[in-house]
């Protein structure tokens, strides 16, 4: 089997028994890339030098018989808004097309540390924002089951990196589905960690209390490998990061798991291959012995305004700083100050980043404030506290993550408030902090992915990937897409 | 009744103080004035993106520090808040500051105005970080931003409109810059910009209830800036009411130099900073113990060490509160009282009339000066052992104001101890009586109080070293013997 095929834990067990050598894996990886990325564009920045040092690195230390970190001489693609020092960080926006962090956010440091080799940076919506890889200002990702399809977003580059088979393992990062939709389009496994599990420290904010990073894989193990290398705080950085002691894959068995099935999930808007693939999914889980429970989180139809308010009014602040001042593009420097701003956010910002920084700023305006923001927190509070009461009667809830699979390239760009409702299986998870991950369960006419999302209580990861792999090893295992 | 009188000034001051913590607000940059521009930040203060605030806890220790000095009710559950607008000097394009939870609540402080003390309320403590600096660049003919003060803690406090009159508000800026002083949490130095006012303004007919429509002044920044902008805001409002018009509620921009303010923004420009908790930073917690040990590691403040110095020195209360009044003074004060504590009213005198008069004239501080407590003490205790006369001590002041010498080799090396010889008197004596006979002639005829006079001619001819109360028996019993 041709190396790129192999899952994080095969190639390191390889490495380990020295059948192949990090070099090899990462000059594999690089020509994969460069073959392969032509159809998909996931890659915004390749980075083959700095991969191949690094795995000759990783050699070296296997040649002097050193210890070696968790993911030595393992690719993982890096999402384009997470920072890392010296390489291009664009956010996939004209904003910030030649920005060149000094820094690396603090999971890149770990990656580092645990020996990972890092081949690019990938594509996404602008800013993270989107639901399809549309609004990326400088390419449009396919999906590698259908190349006239959407990968997904904003995660598109790297759910799709991950399912052509160029990199086993890659970061994205999670404010309302980044992660778990373009997974279940892509057909592949992403976690969205609990908030604060993963430091957030070199993740250009979009909004700050949702924002997660998190692993993309093709198993379940491989996410457990990624997302144990990445988790744990950072106080010196993040103060919302948490202390956490991720124990691995729990091994689980199916006999008496209580498995909520939320009634809202399955309500009208969900296409019926989801709800036909999902559903049979949970019938695969009660005849292994799972309890299902049906359960009501009648918040549900409020979550999606609520994402929207409490999301842009932290983008609008947190995207003020791109004024054209200090870095990044600049617009009219010879005008007056105001003209400068002006110019430079005209120009440099896509149409989406625009609409919710205006949405943004109009809710926490003074006299909309309390109409909007304020509710939307009290909506969050409600929103936790239900889920909370949910998992006193159930161990992980399942539901779809999408309502439809993966659309034409084109197809909905015209309309955001329709873009906006493919969100509505996946912004609750963030709203109320928890972690959740979708796993492919099968897929629709036209042979594209259908992915279903288990839900867990906070800080539940070993659980979540336990219940998510019984699934997994009942089906034999995600399917892979072939690529020429 | 002239304008003045008819109206009565309300004042509010909102006074920003810098603390010297070790390091700044969000970030471990070091906190320091007067650095190369731009040496001192890095990507968190600079507001790169991706980067997190993390809360210093020294910035909390040091404005809870303060909220106990100023009464105030300390709120233990806290949190940040985001104040969004844009300017170059402000990277992130907004404020961390905070909003409806301050660190501190309600307080007051007491302060002395002539021989009236007045309790002016303390609305709120918030801490908040401060932002870089621009400067116009002729060269370039453009502007420059140096991002070193970015992250600089800052606290806020607030004051109710309490204040009557351009001299109380100095008075009350003072007395903050003091208590931050004997915190130990602020330089306070207002050349600098460490701390800085801005000065809200009404005026109202007296006996009025309702408050007249106030104007806001930034960034006033000295003690002698704020009377001024208060005196000419009152006059401009009170000239502008007795013609008939309105005062508009605007945010005025004070000019020192040129001793006037102009329109910042109306009210219709009033920015809308659009608040919002900073989801960068949890509420935070402090603990009710932590808050006590923090109560409890308060210095002696200004009007405890006043009371202490009356209470155990008998010094008069104008005395004891004019030391106390500022830092280092008392500072230096204590240090005396340290070495020998009877030295304590002599010490006081001549802090309080003769140095502080030669450090008036000559427009210096204490600290210019190479005057030390251990020099002083000498001095005095020189006086008190009859060494040397006031008039010698004053010599031996201005040496040691000069140079830390010891002012036995001064008395030595100048020749000034005092003579208590009687012999050697009685020559000097004889001399002046017999060269002032109409002075003798008064004595004698019951106009006793010419003694002085001649006990002053008898110093004069002794070049100041004369025992005096020696010289006055001496020239008593002379003259009685005549």
């Amino acid at each position: 089997m041709e190396l790129y095929k192999k899952t994080a834990a095969e190639l390191s067990l390889m490495l380990k028994n020295k059948e192949v050598s990090a070099k090899e894996i990462a000059q594999s990886t690089i020509e994969r890339i460069e073959k392969t990325d032509k159809d998909i564009d996931a890659f915004l920045t390749v980075t083959a030098e700095n991969a191949l040092k690094k795995a000759q690195g990783i050699d070296d230390k296997i040649a002097a018989g050193e210890a070696l970190g968790a993911l030595a001489g393992i690719p993982v693609a890096i999402k384009d808004n997470i920072c890392t020092k010296d390489v291009k960080t664009t956010c996939a926006s004209k904003m910030l097309e030649s920005f060149v962090p000094p820094y690396n956010a603090t999971v890149i440091q770990k990656l580092d540390a645990a020996g990972a080799v890092i081949p690019g940076k990938v594509n996404m919506d602008e800013f993270a924002m989107g639901s399809s890889c549309e609004n990326s200002a400088f390419k449009t990702t396919k999906n590698p089951w259908d190349l006239s399809r959407v990968p997904g977003g904003s995660s598109g580059g790297s759910a799709a990196c991950v399912a052509a088979c160029e990199v086993p393992l890659s970061l994205g990062s999670d404010t309302g589905g980044s992660i778990r939709c373009p997974a279940a389009y892509c057909g592949v496994v992403g976690l969205k960690p609990t908030y604060g599990a993963v430091s957030r420290f070199g993740l250009v904010a979009f909004a700050s209390s949702l924002d997660q990073i998190g692993p993309f894989a093709r198993t379940v193990d491989d996410i457990a490998m990624l997302f144990s290398a990445i988790c744990g705080s950072d106080k010196m950085h993040d103060a919302t990061s948490k202390d956490y002691a991720f124990n691995g894959v729990q091994s689980t068995d199916c006999k008496g798991l209580r498995i909520g099935v939320p009634k809202e999930y399955f309500g009208k808007g969900i296409s019926e291959p989801v709800q036909k693939s999902v559903l049979a999914a949970i019938e695969k889980y009660r005849a292994m012995g799972a309890e299902i429970k049906e359960i009501s989180l009648p918040s549900t139809d409020y979550a999606l305004s609520a994402y929207y308010i409490i999301s842009s009014a932290e983008a609008s602040s947190n995207l003020a700083r791109y004024d054209g001042v200090k870095y990044g593009y600049s617009g009219n420097r010879e005008g007056n100050l105001h003209e400068l701003y002006i110019s430079t956010r005209s120009a440099a910002f896509g149409k989406e980043v625009k609409r919710r920084i205006m949405l943004g700023t109009y809710v926490l305006s003074s006299g909309y404030y309390d109409a909007y923001y304020k509710r939307a927190k009290m909506l969050q509070r409600m929103i936790g506290q239900e889920f909370t009461t949910a998992f006193e009667g159930c161990d992980v809830i399942i539901a779809p993550v999408t309502p439809t699979t993966a659309f034409k390239l084109g197809e909905k760009t015209s309309d955001p408030l329709e873009m906006y409702a493919a969100d509505i299986c996946t912004v609750t998870v963030n709203i109320a902090g928890l972690p959740a991950i979708s796993i492919p369960c099968g897929e629709d006419e036209n042979g594209m992915p259908i992915g279903m999302q288990i839900i867990g209580a906070k800080f539940s990861e070993s659980k979540l990937l336990g219940v998510a792999k019984c699934y997994e090893t009942a089906v034999g295992g995600f399917k892979v897409k072939e690529m020429a | 009744m002239n304008n003045n009188s008819m109206y009565e000034i309300v004042i509010g001051l909102e006074v920003h103080a810098e603390l010297c913590t070790n390091t700044k607000i969000y970030c471990g940059c070091k906190n320091e004035f007067g650095a190369e521009p731009n040496t001192l930040c890095c990507p968190v203060c600079m507001g790169m993106p991706g980067t997190l605030p993390v809360l210093n806890k020294q910035v909390v220790d040091y404005a809870i520090k303060m909220g106990h000095a100023l009464n105030c009710k300390i709120n233990r559950v806290s949190k940040a808040d985001r104040k969004n607008y844009f300017y170059p000097d402000l990277p992130k394009a907004y404020q961390i500051s905070q909003f409806d939870i301050p660190l501190c609540g309600e307080g007051y402080l007491d302060i002395v105005v002539g021989d009236e003390e007045r309790r002016i309320g303390v609305t709120r403590i918030h801490i908040e970080e401060d932002a870089g600096k621009l400067v116009h660049d002729e060269e370039i003919d453009g502007t420059l931003a140096n991002y070193n003060r970015c992250g600089v803690p800052l606290i806020e406090m607030v004051s109710e409109p309490d204040l009557r009159s351009a001299e109380e508000a100095k008075i009350y800026m003072e007395t903050i810059a003091n208590i931050l002083l004997y915190l130990g949490i602020s330089d306070a130095k207002m050349q600098e910009g460490s701390i800085r006012a801005d000065v809200n303004v009404s005026v109202r007919p007296r006996g009025q209830k309702e408050y007249g429509t106030r104007t806001e002044m930034k960034n006033v920044n000295s003690f002698s800036a704020v009377y001024r902008a208060i005196e000419f805001e009152a006059a401009r409002q009170i000239a502008l009411i007795s013609k008939g018009g309105t005062v508009e509620q605007e945010t005025r921009r004070w000019d020192d130099t040129k001793g006037k303010s102009t329109v910042m923004r109306t009210k219709e420009d009033a920015q809308d900073y659009r608040y919002f908790p900073d989801p960068d930073l949890l509420t935070f917690e402090v603990s009710e113990a932590h808050v006590k040990e923090l109560f409890d590691s308060l210095p002696e403040l200004p009007v405890a060490k006043m009371q202490r110095y009356m209470n155990d020195y008998g010094i008069a209360k104008i005395d004891a509160q004019q030391l106390a009044a500022n830092k280092a003074r008392a500072d230096f004060f204590d240090e005396c009282t340290s070495i020998n504590k009877d030295t304590a009213k002599l010490v006081s005198n001549w802090m309080i009339g003769t140095i502080t008069r030669i450090l008036n004239d000559k427009g210096i501080e204490l600290r210019d000066t190479a005057l030390t407590a251990k020099n002083l003490t000498k001095m005095i205790e020189l006086i008190q052992k009859g060494t040397i006369s006031n008039t010698a001590a004053k010599t031996v002041l201005d040496e040691i104001l000069e140079k830390d010498i010891d002012p036995e080799i001064v008395v030595k090396e100048k020749g000034l101890a005092q003579v208590s010889d009687t012999g050697a008197l009685a020559a000097v004596v004889a001399d002046v009586l017999a060269n002032n006979d109409k002075a003798v002639q008064d004595y004698k005829s019951g106009k006793t109080s010419v003694v002085g006079f001649l006990v002053g001619q008898c110093m004069k001819a002794s070049k100041g070293q004369g025992n005096p109360a020696l010289l006055k028996d001496l020239i008593v019993s002379e003259i009685e013997k005549k």
